[in-house]
């Protein structure tokens, strides 16, 4: 409820609003959700870093549940991984294959978002956001069928090519978003200064898109970075990526858990350390268009 | 409109100079930069999406298998009839793929709404608290499927050991055959729920006060104002996120794979329409079989999200 101080209205200023506090209900609802928040980081945590002890852990250690929190770390498993398992070279598999289909697909998709957002394309843009749809092994048949016809499974080209299916159309669903935002004076007074439509969108758009394509440049990057179907089929042993050898970890009879945790540990850390620094980007990505009605 | 104008001008402008080679390829591709622009876009998502699912269709109704270099019989239908005729596999596949979808969906949207309402107000820790949502949404798939399947191990996991402490007897997780679906229902929910909390949330904080000030002066309690106000005024951003949510969880494939391997299981236990799809293609070669369950799979997806647009319209009216 609003309180006004008396004599208040009359004067035509903005009256001061007291919103009417119910202080026994406030504070235990405080006490409340801060029980509930702590409930919801751990519970999206405590995995998180159970995987991590674990990769710090001899194998011993992991089937003695008595040493679940104390015991002496080790960085066995981590040597392990990284030098007798040739993990650099997967590492590198992801990061290439990541790094190729996010910066193709931000050169094709950017001026098409632009197109589909000036010129409200609905139909084209279907097309393309079709792609988000389309389970991926439906096209992994066909491309199995062509590529190996080719003799070209295996190779970084078709890896490159296959992410690139989820990442163009991410890339363009932001960039619609974010181009739909953008206001249209800029670029229209930029022609009256005498650019062209293209020199406009070059030298105005462009650089005032840098977030809109950061985000969705980060956000294909991870996607591409996580993806696993496409590499356990289009991938060779010589560009095999981070997740497919995770896989390939578990398909003998016994399972070296250390090892399989600091492989997994490996692969999910670059990743997190881009979320924490990119943060504002991603949520602004994963949300684009979600409030748009 | 204004652009359109501007760029019926541009040529003009440069008729007025000499005409040289280079001011025409400019004043072209201003004037087609619509296509110029979206064509190298739409071409490649037509060359990799449109042609393989086109050629799904045609080899679904021949018999191919085998070798991808083989050569195949025009069929017919027989495919889509083996297919829809198979309750051994194929109709348990529906089946667990909208139990999957279904059961993770209302968990995430249900914790997701409760998460968002959380974080909704300003408060001391924000920070921290975003930072642990985004985590699981970024981690690695088949690197948060080892993960859990160490947790959930039947003998040295973590899961057993927190029963143990409150005296519940270990149970099989993953390695049941009853219990494998839910467990991995839940892996869903923990690395998905954040997402929806994140577009919850962007819906949350555009929302308008008013109505809720104005309830809040009628007396109405948190609840009444949650159920009658703010749950309304949400429902276009949460069928969004059913949408978005959906769409993916439908096609689950590499926490399913990375847990249960081939066929989902030795007793197909977690095999989805994905999983299928997948092991009749590379595990079995069955390329007319498996493109047959992929053209039903994708109409199922097509249905499903045919029915939430009419829903979100409906709402949105």
């Amino acid at each position: 409820m609003t309180v006004l101080t008396p004599g208040q209205t009359s004067t035509g200023k903005p009256p001061v609003v007291h919103r009417r506090r119910k202080p026994l209900a406030t504070r235990a609802y405080k006490v409340f959700r801060v029980a509930a928040l702590i409930t919801v980081v751990l519970f999206l945590i405590a995995p998180l870093f159970w995987m991590l002890l674990a990769s710090l852990k001899t194998n011993v250690d992991i089937y003695d549940t008595g040493k679940a929190l104390i015991f002496s770390p080790t960085g066995e498993n981590y040597a392990n991984v990284l030098q007798r398992n040739n993990y650099f070279v997967f590492i590198f598999n992801s990061f290439w294959v990541a790094f190729v289909s996010t910066a193709l697909s931000i050169v094709l998709g950017v001026p098409a978002a632009y197109a589909m957002s000036r010129f409200t394309m609905h139909r084209s843009a279907l097309v393309v956001l079709m792609a988000r749809v389309i389970p991926g092994v439906s096209l992994l048949v066909p491309w199995y069928y062509v590529f190996s016809n080719l003799r070209m499974v295996g190779r970084f080209e078709v890896l490159i090519l296959s992410h690139m299916f989820v990442a163009l159309p991410l890339i363009v669903y932001i960039m619609m978003s974010y181009f739909d935002s953008l206001p249209l004076e800029l670029e229209e007074s930029a022609q009256v200064d005498g650019l062209t439509p293209i020199g406009a969108f070059r030298r105005i758009t462009l650089p005032l898109s840098v977030a809109g394509i950061a985000t969705a440049g980060i956000l294909s990057f991870i996607f591409s970075w996580n993806n696993f179907m496409f590499a356990l089929v289009l991938s060779g042993s010589s560009t095999k990526t981070l997740p497919v050898a995770i896989f390939d970890f578990v398909s003998y009879a016994s399972i070296d858990w250390g090892g399989l945790m600091a492989a997994a540990t490996v692969v999910t850390i670059p990743i997190m350390i881009i979320a924490l620094f990119t943060q504002k980007y991603i949520v602004s990505g994963l949300t684009a268009g979600a409030t748009k009605g | 409109m204004s652009v359109t104008n501007a760029a019926r001008s541009a040529p003009a402008r440069s008729a007025g100079r000499p005409p040289s080679l280079g001011g025409n390829i400019s004043a072209w591709s201003n004037r087609h930069r619509k296509w110029l622009f979206a064509a190298p876009a739409m071409i490649f998502v037509g060359v990799l999406i449109v042609f393989p699912l086109v050629w799904t269709l045609y080899l679904s109704l021949t018999d191919s298998q085998g070798s991808v270099r083989a050569a195949t019989e025009f069929i017919g239908f027989q495919n889509y009839l083996t297919v829809l005729t198979d309750t051994d596999r194929f109709w348990p596949a529906v089946g667990r793929t909208m139990t999957f979808t279904g059961v993770a969906l209302v968990c995430e949207v249900v914790l997701g709404m409760g998460i968002a309402l959380l974080l909704w107000r300003p408060f001391r820790g924000e920070k921290w608290v975003r930072v642990a949502i985004l985590l699981p949404l970024v981690a690695t798939p088949v690197a948060v499927g080892m993960m859990w399947r160490l947790i959930f191990d039947p003998n040295i996991g973590f899961a057993n050991q927190l029963l143990g402490m409150i005296g519940i007897p270990p149970q099989p997780w993953l390695s049941g055959q009853d219990t494998a679906l839910g467990t991995t229902i839940f892996m869903d929910v923990w690395q998905w729920t954040p997402m929806v909390v994140l577009i919850l949330l962007a819906g949350l904080t555009s929302l308008s006060d008013e109505p809720d000030e104005a309830a809040r002066v009628d007396g109405a309690n948190a609840f009444q104002r949650f159920f009658y106000i703010t749950l309304p005024l949400m429902m276009p951003t949460v069928i969004v996120a059913i949408l978005l949510r959906g769409i993916d969880a439908l096609k689950t494939f590499d926490i399913l794979y990375a847990t249960k391997g081939k066929g989902g299981g030795s007793f197909n236990e977690v095999e989805t329409l994905n999983v299928y799809a997948y092991g009749l293609s590379f595990d079995y070669n069955q390329y007319g079989l498996s493109s047959a369950v992929l053209i039903l799979f994708f109409m199922i997806i097509i249905g499903s999200m045919w029915l939430l647009t009419m829903r979100k319209k409906a709402v949105s009216k």
